[in-house]
């Protein structure tokens, strides 16, 4: 394996990464209200302009704004789903998705009105674009700590979903909410909950990703969103494994794709919806997408 | 004692229960017959607050549980093991039982319950790692009643716990509601085998199309003639 190589693979894992921390919210969303969270990508875009603004106006150090993003992002999804989707829960899916895909416009026209339309730079701090060098591969810090933070966030939250009582019970629900509230369980709350996982990791995908392509836009979730979407589809959607592995597959395919077919450069984004395309023809349920048939 | 007054609920015009009372007195077996579409499980699922009632009330004890939702109605105590059986076939059958102990948090209590409906269950404790989706229909109903049973319920309502079940089942789980019922607990049987669960029951309603045609005692139904003609087959 030549160095070259290993370059590449180390930018996909970092982009995969990524893409797997925006796909769980995606997938986790979909599991429980079976609704397509088109917001999800103008939350990740707010997840990196509170970011940006902690840090350039506040005085409050880096990795404490970092946090605090995250967990108010993590309640900005809460919010979104207490207004644009609880009120219509209930209602054919349509109306829901219709919903979404409102949500999704108005944030980012509302982004522009607030944050402005002009691309902000990110305040990377300092550290994280160090060079270093392992073996014979040299890369910037932050493409080590992207696929690092991830698989913490990834255990933490298989633990959280297979191990605590409220894990359980979003799984319960994904499978039968009627059945899930006659054990008392509060669906409300435990939607909240999921929302506020899925907004949470996709602050932290985002302020990453600021980190790594270093300018913000008010438009700047839409693409990442629609790919993570794909990313979802692919692994098989209401599945996080499937996400995750989604994620990775369109991480690296895209970097390596522009590796090693530079001519291909410029359909860097068709590649996500032509693997979308191949998926749905070949394995419509996704690669580790359940199938739909019950026992009655 | 969970008392159900002048209930009332209909599904986009059509009325299905057209103004029932029941009472349920403590530590009692009460069943619900009738046929298909009487209203049996839409007694339940207004109980439950899971559809709603056009009119009535429901009490618990004076506590008036009539506008409550679904799990404070749950949390008081009143439980029911849904039609159809409705394990969460994704969840293992020990994560099931787990969860039906969701509003409980004495772990150790919980504990202990688990250990008690593997005693009731020993097929469960076999099977406690595998998904529940993989059991058979008289394995995920017994898990449904385990589930239910969970929760440590003042009042257990159980919804055609033996439908579909090969006969040899059916006489376990009357056998398993005997059991529950004689550690104290109060059932609410609903039933379309009317003749056993007429057997168990201590009292009995019958349902016609949306309201009450007959009340009594277990056995003195059971001897009615209506009730065996309609109900029972006519030796």
């Amino acid at each position: 394996m030549n160095k070259e190589f290993l370059q590449h693979m180390a930018n996909g894992i970092s982009l995969g990464s990524l893409y797997a921390l925006i796909a769980i919210g995606y997938t986790m969303v979909y599991g429980i209200l079976r609704l397509i969270n088109f917001a999800h990508g103008d939350i990740f875009m707010l997840g990196v302009y509170l970011t940006f603004y902690g840090i350039t106006y506040t005085s409050i150090p880096w990795y404490i704004v970092f946090i605090l993003a995250s967990v108010i992002t993590g309640f900005l999804g809460v919010t979104l789903e207490r207004l644009a989707y609880k009120p219509l829960r209930g209602s054919p899916r349509i109306t829901i998705l219709i919903s979404a895909i409102g949500a999704s416009f108005l944030l980012q026209n509302a982004g522009v009105l607030v944050f402005g339309g002009r691309p902000k730079a990110f305040p990377t701090p300092e550290v994280f674009n160090k060079v270093i060098s392992i073996g014979e591969i040299s890369v910037a810090l932050v493409n080590f700590i992207i696929p690092i933070v991830t698989l913490i966030l990834l255990v933490i939250l298989n633990f959280f979903i297979q191990k605590t009582r409220t894990g359980m019970a979003m799984r319960a629900l994904s499978k039968d909410y009627e059945a899930a509230s006659l054990m008392g369980i509060d669906i409300n709350n435990t939607i909240s909950i999921t929302f506020f996982i899925g907004s949470f990791l996709a602050a932290v995908g985002g302020i990453m990703w600021g980190i790594k392509y270093p300018q913000l836009m008010p438009h700047m979730g839409v693409l990442p969103g629609l790919k993570c979407f794909i990313a979802a589809v692919i692994g098989g959607i209401g599945s996080i494994s499937g996400a995750v592995l989604g994620g990775f597959i369109l991480g690296l395919g895209e970097i390596l794709l522009i590796a090693f077919l530079p001519s291909l450069t410029g359909y860097r984004d068709a590649f996500a919806f032509i693997l979308l395309i191949i998926i749905l023809l070949v394995k419509p349920t996704g690669l580790m997408g359940e199938k739909i048939a019950e026992k009655v | 004692m969970l008392s159900i007054k002048n209930l009332h609920v209909s599904y986009g015009g059509i009325k299905a229960l057209r103004g029932i009372n029941i009472d349920i007195a403590e530590n009692k077996i009460v069943t619900l017959i009738g046929a298909n579409g009487a209203g049996k499980s839409s007694t339940l699922r207004a109980i439950m607050n899971l559809v709603k009632k056009e009119d009535g009330k429901v009490e618990y004890n004076g506590d008036d549980l009539t506008n409550l939702k679904t799990m404070d109605i749950v949390k008081k105590g009143i439980v029911l093991s849904p039609e159809g059986r409705r394990v969460f076939a994704n969840l293992t059958v020990e994560e099931n039982l787990i969860l039906g102990a969701y509003t409980r948090k004495d772990k150790a209590g919980i504990n202990e319950d688990i250990e008690k409906i593997y005693n009731l269950f020993p097929r469960l404790k076999e099977r406690s790692w595998q998904k529940s989706g993989t059991l058979s229909g008289g394995e995920q109903q017994m898990l449904a009643v385990g589930r239910a049973m969970m929760i440590r319920p003042k009042v257990l309502m159980l919804d055609e716990p033996s439908l579909g079940l090969a006969p040899l089942l059916v006489k376990d789980i009357f056998d398993i509601i005997k059991e529950i019922h004689s550690q104290g607990n109060t059932i609410l049987l609903v039933e379309q085998n009317a003749k056993k669960a007429l057997e168990i029951a201590d009292y009995a309603y019958v349902l016609e199309t949306g309201s009450l045609v007959l009340e009594g005692k277990g056995e003195e139904l059971l001897n009615n003639s209506k009730v065996k003609e309609a109900y029972l087959g006519s030796q």
